[in-house]
Protein backbone atom coordinates (compact mmCIF):
# COMPACT_ATOMS: atom_id res chain seq x y z
CA UNK A 1 0.00 0.00 0.00
CA UNK A 2 1.31 3.53 -0.67
CA UNK A 3 1.38 4.97 2.51
CA UNK A 4 1.70 8.79 1.51
CA UNK A 5 -1.06 8.23 -0.51
CA UNK A 6 -2.91 6.93 2.59
CA UNK A 7 -1.97 9.54 4.83
CA UNK A 8 -3.26 12.68 2.27
CA UNK A 9 -6.56 10.76 1.57
CA UNK A 10 -6.93 10.43 5.59
CA UNK A 11 -5.75 14.15 6.15
CA UNK A 12 -8.18 15.17 3.04
CA UNK A 13 -10.98 13.26 4.60
CA UNK A 14 -11.00 14.71 7.90
CA UNK A 15 -10.79 17.86 6.27
CA UNK A 16 -13.70 17.31 4.05
CA UNK A 17 -15.59 16.11 7.63
CA UNK A 18 -14.54 19.46 8.98
CA UNK A 19 -16.27 21.44 6.38
CA UNK A 20 -19.62 19.22 6.77
CA UNK A 21 -19.00 20.18 10.46
CA UNK A 22 -18.51 23.72 10.26
CA UNK A 23 -21.63 24.40 7.76
CA UNK A 24 -23.47 22.55 9.80
CA UNK A 25 -22.45 24.53 12.96
CA UNK A 26 -22.87 27.50 11.29
CA UNK A 27 -25.56 27.67 8.89
CA UNK A 28 -27.21 24.98 9.85
CA UNK A 29 -27.25 23.57 6.03
CA UNK A 30 -25.88 19.30 4.79
CA UNK A 31 -22.94 19.50 2.74
CA UNK A 32 -23.92 18.48 -0.37
CA UNK A 33 -22.13 19.68 -3.20
CA UNK A 34 -24.82 18.65 -6.35
CA UNK A 35 -27.07 20.81 -3.39
CA UNK A 36 -25.48 23.82 -3.06
CA UNK A 37 -24.60 24.11 -6.29
CA UNK A 38 -27.79 23.28 -8.30
CA UNK A 39 -29.68 25.20 -5.64
CA UNK A 40 -27.54 28.21 -6.66
CA UNK A 41 -27.79 27.81 -10.20
CA UNK A 42 -31.26 26.20 -10.78
CA UNK A 43 -33.42 27.58 -7.97
CA UNK A 44 -33.66 31.54 -6.96
CA UNK A 45 -33.34 31.53 -3.14
CA UNK A 46 -32.25 34.99 -2.07
CA UNK A 47 -31.58 33.79 1.66
CA UNK A 48 -29.25 31.25 0.32
CA UNK A 49 -27.56 32.42 -2.95
CA UNK A 50 -24.60 34.44 -1.11
CA UNK A 51 -23.84 31.82 1.17
CA UNK A 52 -23.74 29.14 -1.93
CA UNK A 53 -21.69 31.60 -4.29
CA UNK A 54 -18.82 31.92 -1.39
CA UNK A 55 -18.98 28.33 -1.22
CA UNK A 56 -18.26 27.71 -4.52
CA UNK A 57 -15.49 30.40 -4.55
CA UNK A 58 -13.87 28.52 -1.52
CA UNK A 59 -14.17 24.91 -3.00
CA UNK A 60 -12.27 26.15 -5.78
CA UNK A 61 -10.05 28.06 -4.18
CA UNK A 62 -8.62 25.64 -1.96
CA UNK A 63 -6.95 23.78 -4.89
CA UNK A 64 -5.24 26.56 -5.89
CA UNK A 65 -4.05 27.61 -2.86
CA UNK A 66 -2.24 24.39 -2.64
CA UNK A 67 -0.73 24.50 -6.48
CA UNK A 68 0.53 28.46 -5.20
CA UNK A 69 1.71 27.29 -2.08
CA UNK A 70 3.02 24.18 -3.06
CA UNK A 71 5.02 25.96 -6.30
CA UNK A 72 6.62 28.60 -4.09
CA UNK A 73 7.52 25.49 -1.69
CA UNK A 74 8.88 23.60 -4.69
CA UNK A 75 6.79 20.56 -2.95
CA UNK A 76 3.66 18.76 -4.31
CA UNK A 77 1.14 19.43 -1.87
CA UNK A 78 -1.88 17.03 -4.01
CA UNK A 79 -2.21 13.19 -4.71
CA UNK A 80 -2.37 13.02 -7.93
CA UNK A 81 -0.91 9.69 -9.44
CA UNK A 82 2.52 9.27 -10.57
CA UNK A 83 2.72 13.38 -10.56
CA UNK A 84 3.31 14.30 -6.68
CA UNK A 85 4.01 17.85 -8.47
CA UNK A 86 0.59 18.39 -9.88
CA UNK A 87 -2.98 19.04 -7.30
CA UNK A 88 -5.15 18.35 -10.67
CA UNK A 89 -5.17 15.33 -12.49
CA UNK A 90 -6.02 15.08 -16.38
CA UNK A 91 -9.39 14.05 -17.22
CA UNK A 92 -10.29 10.43 -18.35
CA UNK A 93 -11.40 10.89 -21.45
CA UNK A 94 -12.64 13.27 -24.57
CA UNK A 95 -15.17 15.75 -24.48
CA UNK A 96 -17.21 13.39 -25.82
CA UNK A 97 -17.00 10.74 -22.80
CA UNK A 98 -17.48 13.56 -20.29
CA UNK A 99 -20.75 15.52 -22.06
CA UNK A 100 -22.67 11.89 -21.81
CA UNK A 101 -20.60 12.00 -18.38
CA UNK A 102 -21.93 14.96 -16.86
CA UNK A 103 -25.38 14.74 -18.51
CA UNK A 104 -25.51 10.99 -16.06
CA UNK A 105 -24.49 12.72 -13.00
CA UNK A 106 -26.30 15.81 -13.06
CA UNK A 107 -29.73 13.91 -13.62
CA UNK A 108 -28.74 11.20 -11.35
CA UNK A 109 -27.77 13.28 -8.46
CA UNK A 110 -30.64 16.08 -9.52
CA UNK A 111 -33.43 13.51 -9.42
CA UNK A 112 -31.35 10.80 -6.78
CA UNK A 113 -31.43 14.12 -3.99
CA UNK A 114 -27.44 14.11 -3.60
CA UNK A 115 -23.88 12.52 -4.69
CA UNK A 116 -20.85 11.63 -2.83
CA UNK A 117 -20.52 14.71 -0.49
CA UNK A 118 -24.51 14.83 0.70
CA UNK A 119 -25.03 11.27 0.43
CA UNK A 120 -21.89 9.43 1.16
CA UNK A 121 -20.74 11.59 3.44
CA UNK A 122 -23.09 13.79 5.49
CA UNK A 123 -26.07 11.34 5.18
CA UNK A 124 -24.10 8.07 5.94
CA UNK A 125 -22.73 10.24 8.74
CA UNK A 126 -26.14 10.76 9.99
CA UNK A 127 -26.83 6.88 9.56
CA UNK A 128 -29.83 7.97 7.03
CA UNK A 129 -31.46 4.74 5.67
CA UNK A 130 -31.88 6.59 2.45
CA UNK A 131 -28.26 7.70 1.80
CA UNK A 132 -26.66 4.61 3.20
CA UNK A 133 -28.61 2.96 0.16
CA UNK A 134 -27.84 5.68 -2.37
CA UNK A 135 -24.03 5.39 -1.42
CA UNK A 136 -24.01 1.72 -1.60
CA UNK A 137 -26.15 1.86 -5.03
CA UNK A 138 -23.97 4.70 -6.90
CA UNK A 139 -20.35 2.52 -5.40
CA UNK A 140 -21.55 -0.61 -6.90
CA UNK A 141 -22.68 1.06 -10.24
CA UNK A 142 -19.59 2.93 -10.53
CA UNK A 143 -17.40 -0.27 -9.77
CA UNK A 144 -19.28 -2.07 -12.72
CA UNK A 145 -19.20 0.99 -14.92
CA UNK A 146 -15.37 0.51 -14.53
CA UNK A 147 -15.41 -3.18 -14.91
CA UNK A 148 -17.17 -3.12 -18.17
CA UNK A 149 -14.89 0.32 -19.81
CA UNK A 150 -11.97 -1.43 -18.26
CA UNK A 151 -12.02 -5.34 -18.62
CA UNK A 152 -14.90 -6.63 -20.01
CA UNK A 153 -14.76 -3.93 -23.71
CA UNK A 154 -11.51 -1.67 -22.77
CA UNK A 155 -9.51 -4.66 -23.41
CA UNK A 156 -7.55 -4.33 -19.92
CA UNK A 157 -6.12 -1.50 -20.67
CA UNK B 1 -21.85 36.39 7.74
CA UNK B 2 -23.69 33.67 6.13
CA UNK B 3 -21.26 34.45 3.37
CA UNK B 4 -18.19 33.93 5.02
CA UNK B 5 -19.27 30.69 6.46
CA UNK B 6 -19.93 29.58 3.42
CA UNK B 7 -16.52 30.51 2.14
CA UNK B 8 -14.48 28.92 4.56
CA UNK B 9 -16.95 25.59 4.51
CA UNK B 10 -16.00 25.63 1.09
CA UNK B 11 -12.17 26.18 1.33
CA UNK B 12 -11.69 23.22 3.97
CA UNK B 13 -14.18 20.88 1.77
CA UNK B 14 -11.56 22.56 -2.17
CA UNK B 15 -8.38 21.91 -0.06
CA UNK B 16 -9.72 18.44 1.51
CA UNK B 17 -10.49 16.90 -2.35
CA UNK B 18 -7.27 18.54 -3.55
CA UNK B 19 -4.93 17.10 -0.68
CA UNK B 20 -6.77 13.95 -0.61
CA UNK B 21 -6.13 13.40 -4.60
CA UNK B 22 -9.93 13.02 -5.39
CA UNK B 23 -8.97 16.08 -7.57
CA UNK B 24 -7.20 13.30 -9.90
CA UNK B 25 -9.78 11.38 -11.65
CA UNK B 26 -7.20 8.02 -12.01
CA UNK B 27 -6.74 8.34 -8.02
CA UNK B 28 -10.76 7.73 -8.05
CA UNK B 29 -10.80 5.54 -11.05
CA UNK B 30 -8.17 3.01 -9.42
CA UNK B 31 -10.77 2.95 -6.32
CA UNK B 32 -13.19 2.06 -8.39
CA UNK B 33 -11.08 -0.52 -10.44
CA UNK B 34 -11.57 -3.49 -8.04
CA UNK B 35 -10.49 -6.07 -11.08
CA UNK B 36 -7.35 -4.00 -11.69
CA UNK B 37 -4.34 -2.13 -9.43
CA UNK B 38 -6.59 -1.40 -7.01
CA UNK B 39 -5.83 2.29 -4.86
CA UNK B 40 -7.83 2.12 -1.38
CA UNK B 41 -7.00 6.14 -1.01
CA UNK B 42 -10.42 7.04 -1.69
CA UNK B 43 -11.71 4.74 1.28
CA UNK B 44 -9.73 6.44 3.89
CA UNK B 45 -10.66 9.83 2.76
CA UNK B 46 -14.87 9.01 2.70
CA UNK B 47 -13.49 6.90 6.20
CA UNK B 48 -11.90 9.95 7.37
CA UNK B 49 -15.05 12.42 6.25
CA UNK B 50 -17.69 9.82 7.70
CA UNK B 51 -16.09 9.84 11.20
CA UNK B 52 -15.28 13.68 11.55
CA UNK B 53 -18.79 14.20 10.85
CA UNK B 54 -20.55 11.47 12.57
CA UNK B 55 -18.38 12.90 15.77
CA UNK B 56 -19.00 16.56 14.41
CA UNK B 57 -22.72 16.27 14.08
CA UNK B 58 -23.34 15.05 17.25
CA UNK B 59 -21.37 17.58 19.01
CA UNK B 60 -23.21 20.54 17.14
CA UNK B 61 -26.63 18.86 16.80
CA UNK B 62 -27.18 19.36 20.62
CA UNK B 63 -27.60 23.41 20.41
CA UNK B 64 -30.37 25.00 19.80
CA UNK B 65 -29.72 26.27 16.52
CA UNK B 66 -26.82 27.35 13.90
CA UNK B 67 -24.30 30.15 15.18
CA UNK B 68 -25.72 31.96 12.10
CA UNK B 69 -28.99 31.11 11.04
CA UNK B 70 -32.67 29.95 12.33
CA UNK B 71 -32.76 25.93 12.77
CA UNK B 72 -30.80 23.07 11.51
CA UNK B 73 -32.57 21.96 7.98
CA UNK B 74 -32.10 18.28 7.89
CA UNK B 75 -33.61 16.01 5.34
CA UNK B 76 -36.76 14.49 7.06
CA UNK B 77 -37.84 11.59 4.23
CA UNK B 78 -37.09 7.83 5.14
CA UNK B 79 -38.99 5.98 2.42
CA UNK B 80 -36.88 4.24 -0.80
CA UNK B 81 -38.41 5.47 -3.58
CA UNK B 82 -37.60 4.72 -7.60
CA UNK B 83 -35.92 8.05 -8.17
CA UNK B 84 -33.70 7.61 -5.29
CA UNK B 85 -32.33 4.05 -6.23
CA UNK B 86 -32.44 4.83 -10.02
CA UNK B 87 -30.81 8.35 -9.73
CA UNK B 88 -28.00 7.14 -7.72
CA UNK B 89 -27.06 4.05 -10.75
CA UNK B 90 -27.12 6.82 -13.24
CA UNK B 91 -24.77 8.71 -11.26
CA UNK B 92 -22.94 5.56 -10.70
CA UNK B 93 -22.47 5.04 -14.47
CA UNK B 94 -21.28 8.70 -14.57
CA UNK B 95 -19.19 8.69 -12.11
CA UNK B 96 -17.24 5.39 -13.46
CA UNK B 97 -17.22 6.45 -16.53
CA UNK B 98 -15.11 9.98 -16.07
CA UNK B 99 -13.81 9.61 -12.02
CA UNK B 100 -15.20 12.94 -11.52
CA UNK B 101 -18.41 13.30 -8.76
CA UNK B 102 -19.34 16.99 -8.64
CA UNK B 103 -17.11 17.89 -5.59
CA UNK B 104 -14.24 17.45 -7.57
CA UNK B 105 -15.46 18.29 -11.16
CA UNK B 106 -16.33 21.71 -9.69
CA UNK B 107 -12.77 21.98 -7.26
CA UNK B 108 -10.54 20.87 -10.33
CA UNK B 109 -12.04 24.26 -12.39
CA UNK B 110 -8.49 25.72 -11.77
CA UNK B 111 -6.78 22.87 -14.15
CA UNK B 112 -9.07 23.75 -16.18
CA UNK B 113 -9.28 21.47 -19.68
CA UNK B 114 -11.77 20.98 -22.61
CA UNK B 115 -13.28 17.94 -21.35
CA UNK B 116 -13.69 19.21 -17.99
CA UNK B 117 -15.89 22.43 -19.35
CA UNK B 118 -17.76 20.02 -21.14
CA UNK B 119 -18.70 17.84 -18.53
CA UNK B 120 -19.41 21.08 -16.47
CA UNK B 121 -21.36 21.84 -18.74
CA UNK B 122 -23.84 18.44 -19.37
CA UNK B 123 -23.77 18.14 -15.53
CA UNK B 124 -25.48 21.90 -15.20
CA UNK B 125 -27.65 21.10 -17.75
CA UNK B 126 -28.57 17.60 -15.91
CA UNK B 127 -29.61 19.55 -12.95
CA UNK B 128 -32.18 21.64 -14.86
CA UNK B 129 -33.55 18.79 -16.75
CA UNK B 130 -34.20 16.72 -13.34
CA UNK B 131 -36.08 19.54 -12.31
CA UNK B 132 -38.27 19.31 -14.76
CA UNK B 133 -39.02 15.29 -14.76
CA UNK B 134 -42.06 14.52 -12.79
CA UNK B 135 -42.05 14.27 -8.56
CA UNK B 136 -43.10 10.66 -8.83
CA UNK B 137 -41.38 7.71 -10.31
Amino acid sequence: MDVTATIHGLIGGVLIGLSAVWLMATLGRIAGISGILSGLLTRSSPGDSAWRLTFFLGLISGPLILMLLGSGLGEGLGNVVNAPAKVIGEPAGGIGLMLLAGLLVGVGTGIGGGCTSGHGVCGMARLSTRSIVATVTFLLVAMLTVYVTRHAIGGGA
Amino acid sequence: MKALMGYIAGLLFGLGLAISGMTDPARVLGFLDVAGAWDPTLIFVLGGAVVTTFIGYRLVLRRDRPLVAQGFQLPTRRDLDGRLIGGAALFGIGWGLSGYCPGPAFASIAGITPPLVAMLATMIGGWFLARKLPAKA
